[in-house]
């Protein structure tokens, strides 16, 4: 291959530069991480996997997890949709207000929202009353993950949904279409890829939350303990062949989410370009 | 338009219920003790120094990723090479990670069991559970947020203005002054707000790395976290009141950047 000359100065420098904060801050950390890792034994590995409380706090971080995700793609797609087609007094503020899980500490968002949920807190009075409780309990941890995981969703369908041609939506009304039949089959489709998108950010984020869930959670084992949490009670105790043997499962699962959504994002660009 | 009415009101009250509600009860909270017993906790030496040591990490993730996101955003949007996506990929990485596990990393590294552990108690160098600790993990978990904005703005932008004015006979640095500066002035802002917001809240990775010394290794949510678990719930919500201040500022500055950035556009 003939060396292209190239016209703009500072490749030497700006590469150089890149590469070795680049290297400092990320590729060494990993290769750290990786070094160590070859270092434990399979059987160790295994066998700080196999413990009940790990095993239980994977359940309780992926359930916990799924649930708010879940939760969020249908109140995602609510708040875009009220933001990007209905014209009301404060949609400026609510706009803004949607940042606010990005903005807010963790552990600020933490210890309010267990304030508000407890059975003496202003939400958590009205539901104990029916004797559901929320703080201390998993209702309690996706609560605190809805909260985190909200802007993920709305900002990654709010945009496609500012996009859409409204001619086949205006076409469907046309012919007879009931609003519900216009969403589902000609809105739906639209911002479903960003919808996949934005719910596998906000379903990575939630599985490694920790500032905002230990305090609502009450960490009892086996039932609100989640896996960064024991990854953390690992570290405490100096046990850092426990803490890294758990830590590769979190990131492998964080891993898969991203080739995941990353394989439905290439294939959606490929048909919109139609290149299939 | 029945359904326009019911969407408004359910984004309302989910909007109310999750995040204006939080704020509030931060703010009743902190002010229950009256405005005395506020200001006494919020200038207390502890908190003082926590707000120091926030402020040092924040700065800090700030300087650094501002420095790499605008080399980055230049390597890659200016020129053509192999392993452009990687090198993307590489950069977005450290915000996929559990902040947790991030924690967890460089204690691996600078940790008590790590080969490097003679040698930076040969120096005199503490890294974990003390301050350089802390700053590293900030600038982790904020690395990718100003370059992240940066390049999609290069890109779009394209190279055609940077070759004419190198024909021309233009240096590097002048061409970044006259000619690439002013296209990501408000990216570069925006990206600034976004790293200074994480960076200051961050609690999962400074979590680990900090020995949890009051007055040494403690930033304000660290903070706010100790107060809490000891039951000084009024002292834990006053402290917390500092970092929604500062969040609902940059919230407001966050907006303004981007409706004058768009403006421009």
């Amino acid at each position: 291959m003939r060396k292209q000359k190239r016209v703009i100065p500072g490749f030497g420098l700006s590469m150089g530069v890149t590469i070795s904060i680049l290297s400092i801050m990320v590729l060494i950390p990993l290769a750290s991480l990786a070094v160590y890792t070859a270092r434990l034994s399979p059987g160790e590995i295994f066998e700080t996997l196999s413990r009940g409380r790990v095993l239980s706090s994977f359940f309780v971080s992926f359930l916990t997890a799924l649930v708010a995700s879940l939760f969020n793609a249908v109140m995602g797609v609510i708040l875009a949709w009220v933001l990007v087609r209905y014209d009301f007094p404060g949609k400026q503020l609510m706009d803004g207000l949607i940042e606010l899980p990005f903005a807010l500490p963790t552990a600020v968002a933490g210890i309010s929202l267990t304030c508000l949920t407890t059975d003496q807190g202003w939400i958590g009075s009205i539901f104990a009353r029916w004797g559901i409780h929320i703080a201390y309990t998993r209702i309690g941890i996706t609560v605190a993950l809805i909260f985190v995981g909200i802007p993920f969703v709305v900002r990654s369908v709010q945009p496609v949904l500012e996009k859409i041609d409204g001619t086949y939506e205006e076409a469907a009304r046309v012919m007879g279409a009931k609003p519900a039949v216009i969403f589902r089959e000609v809105i739906f489709p639209e911002i479903k890829p960003a919808l996949f998108a934005g719910f596998g950010l906000a379903l990575g984020r939630c599985l490694g939350e920790y500032g905002s869930v230990v305090f609502i959670a009450g960490n009892k084992p086996y039932y609100t303990e989640i896996t960064p949490l024991i990854i953390m009670s690992e570290l405490q105790e100096y046990d850092y062949e426990s803490a890294t043997a758990i830590a590769l499962v979190m990131l492998f699962a964080s891993f898969a989410i991203l080739l995941v959504n990353n394989i439905i994002q290439d294939r959606n660009s490929r048909i919109a370009n139609g290149t299939r | 338009m029945k359904a326009k009415k019911l969407l408004i009101g359910i984004s309302v009250v989910f909007l109310f219920l999750f995040l204006i509600l939080p704020l509030v009860v931060v703010l009743t909270q902190a002010l229950k003790n009256g405005w005395n017993a506020y200001v006494t906790t919020v200038t207390d030496e502890y908190t003082l120094k926590a707000i120091l040591l926030t402020l040092q990490a924040t700065v800090a993730a700030v300087v650094i990723n501002t420095i790499f996101g605008l080399f980055a955003a230049w390597a890659l949007t200016k020129f053509q090479f192999r392993g452009k996506k990687l090198i993307g990929a590489l950069i977005d990485l450290p915000v996929t990670v559990s902040p947790v596990i991030a924690g967890l990393i460089f204690v691996l590294i600078f940790g008590r069991q790590s080969v490097l552990y003679p040698l930076l108690q040969k120096l005199n160098l503490k890294i974990v559970f003390a301050v350089p600790g802390i700053i590293l993990a900030t600038v982790f978990v904020t690395f990718p947020f100003i370059s992240r904005e940066l390049i999609p703005v290069l890109e779009a932008q394209g190279t055609d203005e940077e070759e004419a004015a190198a024909l021309m006979g233009a240096k590097g640095f002048t061409i970044f002054r006259e000619i690439t500066f002013p296209h990501i002035k408000w990216a570069l802002l925006y990206g600034i707000v976004l790293c200074t917001a994480r960076a200051m809240g961050e609690f999962g990775a400074v979590s680990v790395l900090s020995g949890h010394l009051r007055g040494k290794t403690n930033t304000l949510p660290l903070h706010v976290e100790i107060l809490f678990n000891e039951f000084h719930y009024v002292e834990a919500f006053s402290v917390a009141s500092i970092l929604v201040i500062l969040s609902i500022l940059l919230l407001v500055l966050r907006s303004v950047i981007e409706y004058r950035g768009k403006k421009k556009a």
